[in-house]
């Protein structure tokens, strides 16, 4: 299958301090498609997810080598300006985190940072975002309540619709469902896949039949290093190198 | 044997508990004492009539502490507006930009600050800041000033208070999880509009409440300001005035004056007003403060 890449990383490295993170990955991320990067924990998933948007960068002693491409823009090269890097990525953390605000400026909050302040497009806009984030009916009468106050269930789709609200072309999700419950978990993994006809997807899971469930693309890594990627059904179905074999089995994680 | 050793163990314990109690109880003992020996002044004169009045002629028998407390008011309200924002810029930078290095180096360096005696705040004062404003600040606005003022006395608190306000400040900063920030960076926010949006927004309650503990020691410091601030029972109208704030009143006189009537009592009551405030803007600075650990 052919596919146009959206995302590609060329000979990445990452050190914090003396250790090193990532080794030399090279891989590309396609468009519109999911990518799910999967691996034991401490193997780097995070690190290679969050240099995608520079989110390293505020790491004590971080340095990177190698290029990630963009769009075809090198975002590791001195001269970018990295809030427009960031701009074009919604990032879902590990638990969500709402802003210190209502449900309505959280939403709010990405469009006035960039520029927006008519009142009447961030109303149409706040409530276009949460109901892509299937998030509306449930908010919709109290919009003005601090966001803390929803379910944590609820706090993600609201962190989904926050990102989503300053247009983005890639969605960059950390484990999202970990903290929530069975429930709420695949109603986000429903929403990641009816977006991803208009979202590059890359989401970072420790869980497989969630990636099973997900991706069309796999990356596997290993203490850093990038032991095999390729079609989902190709890498689960017949995983070319021994150790994809033994994480895929569960014998190592 | 074995008797001796548990009769050890509850006389320990109880001694203990004892010296415990007596040092929580010494704020109020101090209080109630304070609140005897004022009862004289307040048996001849109503208290509404002793803070409003500005005429301080105890061998009349006369005791407005007005000129006083506008004189406290003056200081530490120079005080505050020059270490709030000081400080509070100091601490964000401490907490959100500066490298780690630095951050450890500086840190206990300003906590070195609140260390320093008061005296020696005092003395650097004089040598340093009420010069200063004599020969500079009061020629540039075209005035006279002897340095001793209003102005000299909040110089020197505001230093004093600024390790304090810095300390509780990068502790709620802190306290601000890591994740919120890279959720408003991760949306092209700039450093900048992330501390202001999120940062200083979840960090508001707190900062309010290291400013009113920053607040509460300027209020009854008594040492530097004795020495920079000019002593002059006059309401000060402007920041190059002289003031006598009121813990200066009460230890420039107590022991001094005593031969006159009522005016034992009437520091007394000084000393309790004094006690009063500053107990009262503590309590509120660490409701608040108790508050955002519980709800983080």
């Amino acid at each position: 299958m052919e596919f146009k890449t959206h995302i590609s990383v060329r000979n990445l490295s990452v050190f914090y301090g003396t250790q090193q993170a990532l080794k030399n990955i090279t891989v590309d991320i396609p468009d519109k498609k999911i990518t799910v990067i999967i691996g034991p924990s401490g193997c780097g998933k995070t690190t290679l997810l969050k240099s995608f948007n520079r989110l390293i960068d505020s790491q004590d002693g971080m340095k990177v080598t190698g290029q990630v491409f963009v769009d075809g823009e090198n975002i590791f090269d001195p001269q970018v300006e990295v809030t427009h890097i960031r701009k074009k990525m919604g990032l879902l953390s590990q638990r969500p985190y709402p802003l210190p605000m209502s449900i309505y400026d959280n939403v709010a909050y990405g469009l006035r940072i960039h520029g927006t302040k008519a009142k009447k497009e961030l109303d149409r806009r706040v409530e276009h975002y949460l109901k892509e984030a299937s998030l509306w009916d449930e908010v919709n009468d109290r919009l003005h309540t601090p966001a803390s106050r929803l379910s944590v269930g609820q706090q993600q789709r609201l962190c989904l619709a926050r990102g989503l609200a300053v247009e983005p072309e890639i969605i960059l999700g950390d484990e999202p469902t970990s903290a929530l419950d069975p429930k709420s978990s695949r109603r986000i993994e429903q929403r990641f896949l009816e977006l991803k006809e208009e979202y590059t997807t890359v989401i970072v899971t420790h869980i497989l039949r969630q990636a099973k469930r997900l991706a069309d693309y796999v990356i596997f890594l290993y203490l850093g290093e990038l032991i095999e990627h390729g079609l989902a059904r190709e890498v689960f179905e017949n995983p070319q190198k021994e150790l994809t074999k033994e994480y895929i089995r569960g014998t190592i994680s | 044997m074995q008797r001796k050793r548990f009769l050890k163990d509850i006389i320990a314990g109880r001694l203990m508990l004892v010296l415990t109690v007596f040092s929580g109880l010494i704020v109020f003992l101090m209080a109630l004492g304070l609140y005897f020996r004022s009862q004289p002044i307040l048996a001849v004169k109503p208290l509404s009539d002793l803070l409003f009045s500005s005429g301080w002629h105890p061998l009349r028998g006369e005791f407005g502490f007005l000129p006083f407390i506008t004189g406290t008011l003056w200081v530490t309200g120079v005080a505050v507006a020059i270490a709030i924002p000081f400080s509070l810029l100091t601490a964000i930078y401490l907490s959100e930009y500066a490298p780690r290095g630095l951050r450890e180096w500086l840190k206990p360096l300003i906590d070195l600050l609140a260390g320093i005696p008061s005296v020696v705040y005092g003395v650097w004062g004089v040598l340093v800041i009420v010069p200063l404003i004599k020969d500079y600040i009061a020629p540039f606005y075209g005035t006279f000033s002897t340095g001793y003022s209003v102005l000299a006395g909040g110089i020197v608190l505001a230093i004093m208070v600024f390790p304090i306000i810095i300390h509780v400040s990068l502790e709620i900063f802190n306290a601000v999880p890591y994740e919120m920030r890279e959720a408003s960076w991760a949306l092209g926010a700039t450093q900048w509009q992330t501390i202001k949006h999120v940062v200083l927004r979840k960090a508001l309650p707190g900062v309010i409440a290291a400013s009113v503990l920053g607040l509460s020691r300027a209020f009854g410091e008594t040492m530097a300001v004795l020495m920079v601030a000019g002593n002059v029972a006059k309401n000060p109208t402007s920041v190059l005035d002289p003031a006598y704030p009121l813990p200066a009143l009460i230890a420039n006189n107590y022991g001094e004056m005593l031969s006159i009537p009522l005016y034992d009592s009437a520091l007394l009551l000084a000393a309790l007003i004094l006690l009063l405030v500053v107990l009262f803007f503590n309590i509120i600075s660490r409701i608040i403060l108790v508050r955002i650990e519980g709800s983080v």
